[in-house]
């Protein structure tokens, strides 16, 4: 066992681990089971958090290489009590089917949103390239990440 | 029991088009039940809930695609740290039984064995290992040594019907297998009138031979199964299944327990396609549990989903057509030669819904369908949304365009001359229903014509044929049309049972089967129109063998016209229940009263609302809890129709091809929630178009697949997905339940054809095997000088 100490979605977390555990496995046996394994090779994008503001695949970062950094996984973007704008732009959307692959997607999104806070289609595209769905089709995510981007925007200009 | 002829207040009798404006909740698009939480990643999926103890089950496949087991040491696994529970052929029942979750009983052979002293394809199953870590248990695999008598392998179908081929089944136990020493899990033909008669009549006949291959459903969520026994002693499974009432019924016929002792949970799913129809992963943990008395899981790897659970069968399609100078049909056949890998799972009901789906889109005077699907030593094949019918279309939908290059007619045109309509029967309905006789059918609703011209509209067809074609890019459109069913008529049963609570919400329990689908939102929607409540007042709960009554699963394109209309006439008994009791408390007749807006009103103007009529009922007045079921079942199984459409653009240097345009045009009658209809159709296009182009299994000589991972087995991702536009095109079917048909296996018929008819407008080559790469292309441009 090794100690893993980091930020977990604001919060300073140290946790006993095995060594050479990856990161998802990490997360989710400590509850945060909304980070998702859909093929634990770093092909899917289910399992994505950010790590210091980045998007990574949780599934192919040991856990020992993301201590002492700062993560937020879908749990910290938002809750029932306060979704987040790009969680409601999915659901408003449509862009939620199996909904398997949508918590990589918003965090995909969160992390195109913070860089670049008026994506094109094509920018959208390259920020869910690397987040296979088998339901959607991409229409709708796609869809969403502009209604994220809009609705942010809007929430900035009337602030 | 709610009334079966309840009327449909909307239901025009001849198809035509009701009064939209008097839907309240359905036929528009509200948030998703389940969206909110997905979105915040708190749906709970089979994984996200662990019992305490419990083990992890690995298995050691088979490295050979055709040997016997001549022994298997476990000797060594069994002292290693960790290790619970061993199984393999040696000390479980042998129990034939198919895996393929369907009604009982099956149409698919009892071919398998939980564990066999045989395998028959690499990834077989060996020996699985049940440890109390995933890691102790593949370092206990490691030690296992299996002797093989290896056996040679049959690597094609083709091989697999040669007189003298090794018997992959040559066991005496299992039943149901068409022509075992033949390596044939089934045959079938059916015919209509003569075809041979038809041919000598036409003046043009055309023969083509098409061929498409392996791909797999890929659910990002693979198969999972979490087992342990509850306080009572009884199993408790939870599982990605799309089937959970099959999946009960198929448990206890392995583990030899009654299914009194079972208790399958469907929790949340991500995605199904048909592979989660397979039975495939609740035995072994199952098996474990019962023998440790532990909780048990079984999480297949994504390479071991590509390998050893399901795939769509390849085929091989050997189409004839006889036609007029003027493009009049005179004669149709489709002769099928399909490959069904190691096990039949499937085969039979697949195949003949390739030549059911497929051929009656085109009316002929005659017909001929003939199917053989064989083993062979490969992964095996199974349901795959379409099942079967997008390899007819692949097969029919090309041979209609080369019939139109052929006759010089647009391709536009002779669909239209011959396809089928309102008011035609489906001419091989009863010759060919899913795996043997079925139902007369007649179209009651169809929105094709209009399909069409939207897509050539939209697409801008009139620029065919206009196209520069001297560049180093070429472009081309090409138009596929499509039907499918809804639902397996005869066949599918489902069921469903409301509740009122004391503030007007009502419990919907349904046994039909949310895989992402949205089929929870769409079955509220339907409960809540006919119940005059709001969507936010249905709480559902889907699906678990224990507390929800029985459905067939999601599986046929059944859940919203079957499904839906058991939740349609158990909402309109409540109803009436509802009525009832006011008329009790006013005492008057209850003919004078409407139910609207959770509401009883009386012509006076005095008001109920549902919550004061189900307290009274709980608490006051004749003491009773207002609740009801019903049951559906179907002989009619109304087709949706569609009209693809696309636009290409081929590297002629390079055989890049770039889709830049694509439509999608469906009738799916009134769809329910219009955005999942759209979504259902842009998910199936981006299947299709993977199918199309670049998913395929790749295998060594030796039969074992080599591009076993999502990095090697190419499906579409944002950056691949052309732009893509989704129109619903409304009719109104009498007998769905406010109007619908099935929306979710139609748009993956498209594209494979779709993209061999673009790609030949645009370089003038004709691709008859699927998938299409650049270097096919590349190929045969060279080929062609």
């Amino acid at each position: 066992m090794i100690q893993f100490e980091a930020t977990v979605n604001g919060r300073p977390v140290r946790w006993d681990i095995p060594a050479g555990e990856f990161l998802t496995e990490t997360l989710r046996s400590h509850g945060l089971i909304g980070t998702k394994r859909g093929c634990e090779s770093g092909d899917c994008g289910a399992c994505a958090v950010l790590l210091d503001g980045v998007e990574v695949n949780s599934c192919v970062l040991l856990a020992a290489q993301a201590s002492g950094h700062d993560i937020v996984t879908i749990e910290g973007i938002g809750d029932a009590r306060a979704p987040h704008p790009i969680q409601e732009a999915f659901v408003d959307a449509g862009a939620v089917q199996c909904g398997f692959c949508t918590p990589g997607m918003v965090v995909a999104t969160h992390a195109l949103l913070a860089d670049n806070a008026a994506p094109t289609r094509d920018d959208a595209r390259h920020a869910l390239a690397g987040h296979l769905c088998r339901c959607t089709g991409y229409v709708k995510c796609l869809d969403a990440v502009e209604l994220a981007a809009e609705r942010t925007a809007a929430a900035k200009g009337g602030a | 029991m709610a009334d079966e002829t309840t009327a449909n207040p909307w239901d025009t009798g001849d198809g035509s088009m009701p009064e939209y404006d008097r839907f309240n909740v359905v036929n528009k698009s509200p948030r998703r039940v389940d969206a909110l939480k997905l979105a915040l990643g708190k749906g709970t999926f089979t994984d996200d809930e662990v019992p305490a103890g419990m083990l992890h089950v690995k298995m050691l496949w088979s490295p050979h695609a055709h040997a016997r087991i001549v022994s298997i040491d476990t000797s060594e696994a069994e002292k290693m740290p960790g290790v619970q529970c061993i199984l393999h052929c040696n000390n479980v029942s042998r129990v034939p039984h198919t895996t393929a979750g369907q009604g009982f009983p099956e149409p698919s052979p009892w071919d398998a064995l939980c564990f066999d002293d045989k395998v028959r394809f690499v990834g077989d199953r060996v020996c699985a290992v049940a440890a109390e870590t995933e890691a102790d248990a593949l370092r206990a695999i490691a030690t296992i040594k299996v002797e093989y008598e290896v056996l040679p392998a049959i690597l094609t179908v083709e091989d697999a019907v040669a007189p003298g081929a090794v018997q992959i089944h040559e066991h005496p136990e299992p039943t149901g297998i068409s022509k075992p020493e033949q390596n044939l899990a089934c045959t079938l033909d059916a015919s209509v009138g003569d075809v041979e008669a038809g041919f000598a009549a036409s003046d043009l006949v055309i023969e083509r031979t098409y061929r498409i291959g392996y791909a797999q459903q890929s659910p990002i969520e693979p198969h999972i199964a979490i087992t342990w026994l509850d306080e009572d002693d009884r199993l408790t499974v939870r599982v990605a299944t799309q089937v959970p009432f099959h999946s009960r019924r198929i448990l206890a016929q392995v583990l030899e327990i009654p299914v009194a002792r079972i208790r399958v949970i469907k929790p949340r799913i991500g995605g199904g396609f048909g592979v989660k129809q397979e039975v495939l992963v609740e035995d072994v943990p199952a098996l474990v549990t019962l023998r440790t008395g532990r909780p048990a899981r079984w999480c297949l790897t994504r390479e071991e989903e590509l390998v050893s659970a399901r795939t769509r069968h390849p085929s091989k399609l050997t189409m004839k057509a006889g036609v007029m100078k003027d493009g009049t049909l005179q004669a149709l056949s489709m002769e099928v030669l399909g490959n069904s890998g190691a096990y039949g799972a499937h085969a039979l009901t697949v195949v003949s819904c390739t030549g059911g789906k497929a051929l009656p889109l085109y009316k002929a005077p005659n017909y001929r369908f003939d199917a053989r699907v064989a083993y062979t030593n490969l992964p095996v094949g199974g349901a795959f949304r379409g099942y079967g019918a997008p390899q007819g279309f692949y097969g029919v939908e090309i041979l209609m365009d080369e019939i139109a290059h052929e006759l010089g007619i647009d391709p536009i045109a002779l669909r239209e001359k011959n396809m089928i309509g309102s008011g035609d029967d489906n001419p091989l309905a009863v010759a060919l229903g899913e795996g043997g006789e079925g139902f007369p059918q007649r179209i009651r609703s169809c929105g094709l014509p209009e399909c069409i011209t939207i897509g050539r509209e939209a697409i801008g067809w009139e620029r065919r044929g206009s196209f520069d074609k001297t560049g180093t890019k070429r472009r081309g459109i090409g138009m596929v049309a499509l039907m499918q069913g809804s639902g397996i008529p005869g066949v599918d049963m489902a069921s469903a049972f409301l509740k009122l609570n004391d503030d007007g919400s009502l419990n919907l329990l349904v046994g039909a089967t949310d895989i992402g689908t949205g089929s929870d939102t769409i079955l509220s929607q339907i409960a809540a129109e006919e119940l005059g409540v709001q969507l936010e007042d249905i709480i559902i709960y889907s699906a678990d063998t224990d507390l929800t009554p029985f459905d067939t699963g999601a599986y046929a394109s059944s859940t919203t016209y079957i499904s839906g209309q058991s939740v349609k006439k158990a909402a309109a008994g409540v109803k009436r229940q509802i009525i009832a009791a006011a008329a009790e408390i006013w005492k008057c007749e209850a003919d004078e009263l409407v139910a609207a807006d959770k509401a009883v009103r009386h012509p006076d103007g005095r008001a109920l609302s549902y919550g004061d009529i189900c307290r009274s009922t709980l608490y006051h007045h004749n003491q009773h809890q207002i609740m009801d079921h019903a049951s559906h079942m179907s002989y009619e199984c109304p087709p949706p129709f569609a009209a693809h459409f696309c636009e290409v653009e081929v590297d002629v240097e390079t055989g890049e091809i770039k889709v830049l345009d694509y439509v999608a045009a469906v009738d799916c009658g009134v769809a329910i929630h219009p955005t999942a209809a759209e979504g259902q159709t842009e998910g199936g296009v981006q299947m299709g178009l993977g199918y199309a182009l670049t998913e395929r299994y790749c295998f060594d000589e030796k039969g074992a697949m080599q591009n076993a991972s999502f990095a090697d087995y190419k499906i579409f991702s944002a950056l691949d997905m052309p732009d893509m536009k989704a129109v619903l095109v409304p009719t109104y079917e009498p007998t769905g339940p406010f109007g619908a048909k099935s929306v979710s296996e139609i748009p993956i018929n498209g594209p494979a054809p779709l993209l061999s008819n673009a790609i030949f407008d645009a370089i003038g080559v004709r691709f008859r095997e699927a998938p299409i790469t650049p270097e096919m292309i590349w190929r045969a441009l060279r080929e062609r000088g």
